[in-house]
């Protein structure tokens, strides 16, 4: 299996070779931002291809297909429009809020994306509390929703926001649970440790019942938590029109669109992570030739594939259930979820103390 | 007595609704969600691996077939004689809500001393015409159709007006038997 550490080393010594150490970070630090913003672009623009084509073969329709081959260049064409649009002024805003809004929501999605093992040794940021760190960040965005739904002066908006406020408070509860019973049983929160430890076995495999359960309880609160059908209120077109991003146009409302389809993004990354061993490649004990087979697939790509396997689960969602009620969304969590999730967390303690796991 | 009733009628409710909030309902309850939610996820998945229904239209031209029911635009129906059965009665121009279709007729004698009225043109404009169908459902000789056409796009108004009698047609002779 392909180090990637290979690569950024290499880099490293190079940039060292010829320049003062300050200096050489510093570039270093601006290759990653530039990476992660080119890839964040780009697998934002490719999540909304895959989007409108995925939810057109569930209508029986074909989606775009008209520019480029299969409609391929369709979200590019649509990223030029929005980027050459203009950003309407909106009277009686609150200015430095509203325009402060879309990029709150953006850092804390790019701040998440840096979080995310995309292969071995292709790791940004990669310390002890890793997995700590991005629920953080990830939920700094809501924030910025909240900011946009206060500073619009639109009372749509605001419901929008409030909702949102509402619904991502209380899943945080269930995205937070359900990843520590998955902590309990990796027993690390470093995000590589815990892809490492499934070289033998994914954790959804190795971790019986809890970590089924736990994995479930995961997409439902990741769906939610990205704002996402069936737990689309904050925006629920049909009611508020769109939400807290009603107001806000050109490449402002391209962030809030870029940093949703990202937001899918790491949340099926994360979930690919901690239950399905991230880049780890399929091995099964025993089958030494198989793994052999296995290990020459490269990490990124088995992670890719992974994540979009959780994307696809997703997006079934959003095109499969109607829309939840606020009270009906809250009493899920409240009333299901949370409870399941405590008793799974005790139940997966008492697996791990007994090592009665695989 | 009426308190007594009262008490045992709320003693009911409060069973009745001790009963609802019970534990079982509620695990009844998140099985039966989970399994409908379920039951909608198949589904869903099944029609995203059907035939899809949208038609490539340019690139399918020369396959594309429509549907009976289509309204292209009115013809005139012919026979392999050049003969269509109009009379030229007019009731299609009356029934027209849009004022679409004008029958110009003149009164003909023949050597019988019968005067009968015969079509000369029979106008059609495409481009006020709303396919109601009231013209083809009124005409009593069955003499008028709806194709399937569809390719109607033309630069000038003037050339959306068709005359749908082809040149050096008549009337088909009713079969003697």
């Amino acid at each position: 299996m392909f180090d990637f550490k290979v690569v950024t080393n290499w880099i490293d010594n190079l940039l060292n070779g010829f320049l003062p150490p300050a200096w050489a970070t510093f570039i270093e630090f601006v290759l990653i931002g530039v990476c992660i913003l080119v890839a964040y672009a780009v697998i934002a623009l490719a999540l909304i291809y895959v989007e409108r084509k995925v939810c057109a073969f569930f209508q029986c329709r074909l989606g775009p297909n008209r520019v480029g081959p299969f409609g391929l260049m369709q979200s590019v064409a649509d990223m030029f429009k929005m980027l050459i649009k203009e950003i309407i002024d909106i009277r009686h805003i609150d200015k430095f809020l509203f325009n402060l809004a879309p990029y709150v929501v953006i850092a804390a999605s790019v701040l998440a994306f840096g979080c995310i093992p995309f292969g071995k040794g292709l790791h940004i940021l990669d310390f002890n509390i890793g997995i700590f760190f991005l629920i953080a960040v990830s939920s700094i965005g809501v924030v910025g929703i909240l900011l946009a739904g206060w500073s619009s002066n639109n009372k749509y908006s605001l419901i929008g926001a409030m909702r949102s406020g509402a619904q991502m408070i209380s899943y945080e509860l269930s995205i937070g649970l359900s990843i520590l019973t998955i902590v309990i049983f990796a027993g690390s929160m470093q995000l590589s440790t815990i892809v490492e430890s499934q070289a033998d076995g994914w954790f959804l495999f190795r971790g019986h019942v809890p970590a089924f359960i736990a994995f479930v309880i995961y997409l439902v609160a990741g769906t939610a938590e990205t704002n996402r059908g069936p737990f689309d209120l904050p925006e629920a077109d049909s009611e508020l029109t769109a939400g807290y991003h009603t107001e806000y146009s050109g490449m402002h409302f391209g962030f809030f669109y870029l940093a949703e389809y990202l937001n899918l993004f790491i949340v099926a990354a994360v979930a690919a992570t901690l239950f399905l061993g991230g880049w780890m490649p399929l091995h099964i004990p025993g089958w030494a030739d198989f793994n052999q087979i296995m290990d020459y697939i490269p990490s990124p790509l088995w992670f890719i594939a992974k994540t979009a396997v959780m994307i696809f689960v997703m997006m079934w969602f959003k095109w499969t259930f109607p829309r939840l009620r606020i009270d009906q969304l809250l009493r899920l969590e409240w009333k299901y979820l949370l409870p399941i999730n405590l008793l799974n967390l005790l139940l997966m303690a008492i697996i791990v103390v007994f090592k009665w796991h695989f | 007595m009426k308190f007594i009733h009262y008490s045992l009628q709320f003693a009911r409710d409060l069973a009745s609704l001790l009963d609802r909030w019970s534990f079982t309902h509620y695990c009844l309850q998140f099985v039966r969600g989970l399994w409908s939610l379920l039951v909608g996820m198949k589904t869903t998945l099944r029609i995203f691996f059907r035939r899809k229904t949208t038609e490539c239209y340019p690139e399918n031209r020369k396959t594309l077939t429509m549907f009976d029911r289509f309204c292209g635009e009115l013809i005139l129906v012919h026979n392999e004689h050049n003969e269509h059965k109009c009379i030229a009665c007019g009731i299609c121009e009356m029934n027209c809500p849009n004022g679409t279709i004008r029958v110009v007729s003149e009164k003909v004698t023949d050597p019988e001393g019968k005067t009968t009225r015969v079509l000369q043109r029979y106008e059609y404009d495409l481009g006020s015409c709303m396919f109601c169908r009231l013209c083809t459902k009124t005409c009593p000789h069955g003499a008028l159709a709806f194709a399937p056409t569809f390719e109607h796009a033309v630069f000038t108004r003037s050339k959306l007006v068709h005359q749908l009698n082809r040149e050096g047609s008549k009337l088909e002779k009713k079969q003697k038997e």
